[in-house]
């Protein structure tokens, strides 16, 4: 019981430091600052971890905030990607167009593929979103006259961002470092968002389905329904971050909705703390800079992921900002002993 | 006004509930007893949707509910707690109460209010009602058993039922919990004029405060109506003997 009371004075207390320090607005505008002051690759970096941070967070709003384990999220971000990418070299359809579209399309995608998905529980669920994950890689892959086939998407154009000669400041900017300007934008919008979502009276509910969805339906929750809105919304934000990824990639190819990318998204959101708002985001950039890092010293990057994930399984199952609470709450102790 | 006619639910060859009838009025109290095995969770899952009948019908008011899944039931008006405790452990008490509130008042598909700030009124007052007033930021798994209990008589509760039904409200408590928890159930049946079903071991919380009781035997009602015709009828004498029934005579 003492255990009990402590931590949750601790964690009132870091809610409150942290609540102090508008750490989303800094992270934010350091990031922005990245084309001036680190160079192209870190740019690449950076737009990566964005992405990939926005692709975990949604996923997030199925593993942390409702319970439900979708092994086929890559899924809508792929079909973001091509709807966005098609529209856009196929049809010459202006940006503005092809990303809602792109959102709009991975939400239609999981409308149908979830319908049938939250009929299943568990295990079953997962191996569903699997095989919808599958077919679309297999659609991907062998629609030659759509999706370019095995050969995909190459040569996606960049939006048109030359308005952006009159903004003083970005005039000098390269198109490439336009466009991280502005997924960055669109991604803050999009965390914005998602993070409204998760503490509306919607997000309240999904989060008395992940503790226990039988308990759930006897307050009167229709917990199939509650579960396909949130994965259409998750789908949707997937979505618009695999258009993103299209365009800064500069092609749509079929290994984008390859199966292992879920893993890889899963392994993110696991890695920072499902529990977490900001737990995917820190896992993002904690794998993306870590694949740079290892790779340069050694081709057994895998294995060193492995390893390093089985130690923070292990010793900090909350992930990096699980453990890094923990620590928090043991300083605090120890400074008042 | 609770109807069941004649409901019926096997598993695997097993007649766990056969053929049962019970009626409950409005603004009554009643209880079903019976030994362990006797089938009243299986019936309680009937009546609440957790699980289909293979025959019969439940009507609320009139309305036939058979079937219908457990949500619906709910907002049809039925409450109910379960045996073995079943909160949102993770979640707050304030946040296991509110849940409850925002799905009763259709709010659940609100994607853009903040929901820190609603039904905290309803909810504080929900927490007085039931004895918890204070605990709004204690994570419910951590509360004390009795605590817990109370805690799901709330959620019940906050989706302000016509009927409760609650499974053994007062499995693993203490006298004198027993004895608080009853004292809690009256008071609030009348407060709220429910129709209030319940099962029960302790034989004296039965007599207590039940106004009627059917006795349920290898699934079946072998006796039901007013608490002393059931406390002297041969048969239910022959299979309680030894389990405490005639105590007090």
């Amino acid at each position: 019981m003492t255990a009990v009371t402590a931590t949750t004075t601790a964690t009132g207390q870091r809610a409150a430091l942290t609540r102090r320090i508008p750490w989303t607005l800094i992270v934010f505008l350091a990031m922005c600052t990245v084309p001036w002051v680190g160079g192209r690759y870190n740019v690449f970096l950076a737009e990566q971890i964005a992405i990939d941070a926005l692709f975990a967070v949604s996923l997030n709003l199925l593993l942390g905030t409702t319970g439900l384990v979708s092994f086929g999220h890559v899924a809508y971000f792929g079909v973001g990607a091509y709807v966005c990418g098609i529209l856009m070299k196929t049809y010459d359809m202006p940006f503005i167009v092809a990303f809602p579209a792109a959102g709009l399309g991975a939400a239609l995608f999981a409308l149908v593929s979830g319908y049938f998905c939250v009929r299943l529980i568990k295990l079953y669920f997962a191996m569903l979103t699997l095989a919808f994950s599958q077919i679309v890689w297999a659609i991907a892959y062998k629609w030659n006259d759509v999706t370019g086939g095995d050969q995909g998407l190459p040569e996606i154009p960049y939006p048109n961002l030359d308005w952006l000669d009159h903004v003083p400041g970005l005039s000098g900017l390269s198109i490439g470092d336009r466009f991280y300007l502005l997924t960055l934008v669109l991604i803050g919008v999009s965390l914005a968002i998602i993070h409204r979502i998760v503490r509306s009276p919607f997000g309240r509910v999904l989060t008395t389905i992940r503790d226990n969805p039988e308990r759930a339906a006897f307050i009167g929750v229709n917990v199939r329904a509650y579960q396909l809105a949130v994965f259409v919304v998750a789908g949707a934000f997937a979505g618009l971050a695999g258009a993103l990824y299209g365009i800064f990639s500069r092609g749509v190819f079929a290994d984008y909705v390859f199966w292992s990318k879920s893993a890889e998204v899963m392994i993110m959101t696991i890695l920072g703390g499902m529990g977490y708002f900001w737990g995917p985001p820190v896992g993002a950039a904690a794998l993306v800079w870590l694949n740079q890092a290892i790779t340069d010293y050694t081709q057994y990057w895998p294995l060193v992921l492995g390893v390093i994930l089985l130690v923070l399984l292990f010793a900090f199952p909350g992930g990096i900002l699980g453990g890094l609470d923990l620590l928090w709450a043991r300083i605090k102790r120890m400074r008042r002993a | 006004m609770l109807e069941i006619a004649g409901l019926s639910k096997s598993f695997a060859g097993f007649r766990a509930v056969s053929d049962v009838s019970l009626t409950v009025d409005t603004r009554q109290i009643a209880a079903v007893i019976g030994p362990n095995g006797a089938g009243k969770s299986t019936l309680f899952n009937l009546i609440t949707g957790h699980l289909r009948p293979d025959s019969g019908s439940v009507r609320l008011d009139g309305r036939d509910i058979t079937g219908a899944a457990p949500h619906r039931i709910c907002r049809l008006g039925v409450g109910r707690s379960f045996q073995r405790t079943n909160i949102f452990s993770k979640l707050t008490v304030f946040e296991n109460l509110q849940a409850a509130f925002l799905v009763h008042h259709r709010r659940g598909l609100n994607f853009w209010a903040r929901s820190d700030a609603l039904y905290r009124d309803e909810t504080a007052a929900l927490l007085v009602s039931i004895g918890l007033a204070g605990q709004e930021n204690t994570v419910a798994g951590t509360l004390s058993y009795g605590n817990q209990k109370q805690l799901e008589l709330g959620l019940a509760l906050a989706s302000d039922p016509q009927v409760l039904l609650l499974d053994e409200p007062t499995a693993g408590m203490s006298a004198t919990e027993t004895h608080e928890t009853i004292r809690l159930l009256e008071r609030i049946a009348a407060e709220r004029e429910l129709t209030l079903l319940f099962t029960e071991h302790d034989m004296e919380v039965v007599f207590s405060i039940a106004q009627k009781i059917a006795v349920l035997h290898q699934g079946q009602v072998i006796a039901e109506g007013l608490p002393q015709a059931v406390r002297n009828d041969p048969e239910v004498r022959r299979i309680y003997l030894g389990h405490g029934l005639v105590h007090g005579e």
